[in-house]
């Protein structure tokens, strides 16, 4: 079983171990910049990218303002057209949800399609205590799986291995989950997949339960969308006589027209595609076609409290398009692990904290696993401002009772502070791109900054800081090559 | 205390304070289309084939022979053909067994077929997608997804230029789905791998009529 986040040790700490790992560095390095490549050059092809990001914006905002409104109206738009709504408050009875559901099914096993919810929740967890095995069909989902791993990137969970570990760990593990490995697998891509097939073929056609999660939920007419590459998604969404989906409340927008933006801003900002191979919609239940029993649990598990954040709540605009990962340059070099949860990178450094509290030390490090840059606000196809998110948490960090947290606070902040030209590096971006210049830093920075200067922002734009450090392709000039 | 109520007060408390929305009609000042009218076939064919998908552009006479042609050059012996779709596609097939969906084929009929032959509500120019609404000769959405082969008929006439274009000729009371190329994952050291568990080709026929 895939294996929690329980107990990891705070960002710092966890980070270290990443930094040493050349080859997950290397791995890493290249993912990222080769999405990032492909994304920069499909978003240039929309001219009106920022009017697009602006109403994605905007939608969401809107939609955050009435959510209670919005999500009566999905509750009654599903129930008209045949599937029935369940509301979870919290992890644990969502989790119940589904296994009651499973259960009365009379079916021990489920197909899955990728989806951060139910990682959030750890439903494959929940299920297993209730006999139930669940099956990642997602081909990533599927390597994490198998390794008994966790997944360290949105979009591609188990880019930290490469083809010869995922070889062993399918040659290892197949057999123990149905169709085993061929004997003479080799590592290449192609025939990784072909296994990969083979191994859940049987699985698909005849599953009879199936758990998802949603991209969107539109209000208007009660239909749920998934955005996804492999077939997979379509295979679990449509073959089995039970669908179940867990979506969180903050994926609801108003209007069938409004996927419209989000349809043009997340494969662009995700994969850096024009659009991703599959898109499902589905309405209730159609006679003849697909599930004819379909369930939707809407979850709160946190959100709540978000929304009650006056600076934290844009954070619940994110379409989990992992663009701000792909940007990084702490996600770059720490990897997804360290961030302890399903939620990585810069969305997982304010999205983690706000859901779970910063109580634990973990949680509390992590406003930290940032320089501030701004790059990810940048690339954010709904304008989130993490670095602004970031900066109010610190705040929340260092307010809090208990020199635990503060202490793990510190030793985060060490990461951006040891150094003078990368804290001097992340002022002026920081000053510049966000005009969040300070008079003092908020935060551990300030006992650092009560003795200096703040440099005023100086009036060389990001954008051509980046080009001169980069240069133009995006490739390194120092430091990290 | 229901759990509908509890998330529902929570969000009514969350909100107390949020100020009231000024967003009133959304200000939607992005484009409607990127695209001119008279390029949007041109540049539909030229999305597809970025996204590996095999197309040929035909006239309605030439059809017949092209959907025959495809099936026999990818050695099709048993092919699915969706209710409703017009008799003339499939007029000049010979000695390839056409399976029908009423009453409906089996998953493991439909495992065994080599491919399925559908048309499609509305294709989508600008980032080279095919949608399917289940309608009159297109299935139920089983019938492209267990086979590894899809031939699919788009005609001129449903050809837009982007995205809000297309969903405003869409019913979403229907299930839809969105086709951009073959199954495809990049989740081995990003290479592309086309074909994990969808179809693994498509085929598109783009007639100009
Ligand atoms: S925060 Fe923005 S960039 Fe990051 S995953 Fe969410 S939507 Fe994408």
């Amino acid at each position: 079983m895939t294996g929690t986040f329980l107990g990891m040790p705070p960002f710092p700490e966890a980070a270290h171990d990443a930094v040493n790992n050349a080859q997950l560095r290397h791995n890493l390095r290249k993912a990222t910049h080769t999405i990032r490549g492909k994304r920069a050059a499909v978003v240039d092809e929309l001219d009106d990218w920022p009017q697009l990001r602006a109403a994605g914006k905007a939608i969401k905002d809107h939609t955050l303002r009435h959510l209670d409104r919005y999500l009566i109206q999905v509750e009654e738009a599903v129930t008209a057209a045949g599937g029935h709504v369940h509301w979870a408050a919290d992890a644990d009875e969502a989790n119940r949800i589904v296994t009651d559901l499973v259960r009365a099914t009379g079916e021990r096993d489920v197909v899955k399609v990728k989806s951060m919810a139910t990682q959030e929740i750890g439903l494959n967890e929940a299920l297993a205590d209730a006999g139930i095995r669940a099956y990642e069909t997602d081909l990533a989902e599927l390597i994490v799986q198998l390794g008994d791993d966790r997944p360290s990137h949105i979009l591609v969970p188990a880019i930290h291995r490469n083809r010869s570990e995922i070889r062993e760990i399918f040659l290892r593990e197949m057999a123990e989950w149905g169709e085993p490995a061929p004997a003479d697998l080799t590592d290449e891509p192609r025939v990784l997949a072909e296994a990969a097939r083979r191994h859940l073929r049987e699985r698909f056609l005849s599953a009879k339960v199936a758990v998802s999660g949603a991209n969107f939920m539109v209000a208007e007419t009660g239909t749920l969308v998934v955005v996804e590459s492999e077939g997979n998604g379509r295979m679990c969404l449509t073959l089995p006589e039970t669908l179940i989906s867990v979506v969180g409340i903050e994926k609801v927008v108003p209007t069938w027209a409004d996927l419209e933006v989000f349809l043009q801003l997340l494969p662009r900002s995700s994969t850096g595609e024009r659009m991703n191979p599959y898109t499902s919609t589905w309405t209730g239940v159609t006679p003849g076609d697909g599930p004819q029993d379909f369930h939707l649990v809407l979850l709160d598990n946190g959100r709540t409290h978000v929304l009650a954040d006056e600076v934290g709540r844009q954070t619940l605009r994110c379409i989990r398009c992992s663009a701000c990962l792909n940007v990084c340059p702490v996600y770059e070099r720490a990897g997804g692990h360290a961030y302890g949860s399903v939620y990585p990178g810069p969305i997982g450094a304010i999205l983690t904290p706000q859901l779970r509290g910063t109580a634990s030390a973990l949680d509390a490090s992590l406003p930290y696993a940032s320089s501030l840059c701004g790059a990810c606000y940048d690339v954010c196809p709904v304008a989130i401002d993490i670095p602004e998110v970031l900066v109010h948490l610190r705040e929340q960090v260092t307010e809090q009772p208990g020199h635990r947290a503060e202490r793990a606070a510190m030793k985060a902040a060490g990461w951006v502070f040891a150094d003078p030209s990368r804290l001097s590096r992340v002022q002026r971006l920081a000053g510049h791109t966000r005009r969040l210049i300070p008079k003092r830093l908020p935060g551990p920075g300030a006992a650092w900054t009560d003795t200096r200067n703040i440099p005023e922002p100086p009036a060389q734009s990001f954008r051509d800081w980046w080009a001169q450090e980069r240069g133009s392709d995006g490739s390194p000039r120092r430091d990290d090559a | 205390m229901t759990s509908r109520a509890t998330v529902l007060g929570r969000i009514r408390a969350a909100l107390a304070d949020a100020p009231a929305d000024t967003a009133a009609p959304l200000d939607r000042t992005y484009r409607r289309r990127h695209t001119d009218a008279d390029n949007t076939l041109p540049l539909l064919v030229e999305n597809l084939r970025d996204y590996r998908a095999i197309v040929h552009e035909v006239t309605p006479d030439q059809l017949p022979s092209a959907i025959a042609d495809a099936l026999r050059r990818r050695g099709c012996t048993r092919v699915v053909v969706p209710a409703g779709t017009p008799e003339t596609w499939t007029a000049d097939v010979s000695g390839i067994e056409l399976l029908g969906d009423t009453p409906p084929l089996t998953v493991d009929q439909l495992a065994a077929a080599d491919g399925t032959i559908t048309g499609s509500a509305v294709a989508i120019a600008e980032t080279g997608t095919i949608v399917l609404d289940a309608g009159p000769a297109q299935g139920r959405r089983a019938l492209t997804l267990v086979p590894d082969y899809h031939l699919c008929v788009v005609h001129a006439a449903d050809v837009h230029a982007s995205v809000p274009d297309a969903l405003g000729h869409l019913d979403p009371t229907r299930p839809l789905t969105w086709i951009s190329g073959p199954s495809a994952t990049s989740d081995i050291e990003l290479n592309r791998v086309e074909g994990v568990h969808g179809p693994r080709t498509l085929e598109v026929l783009v007639v100009r009529d």
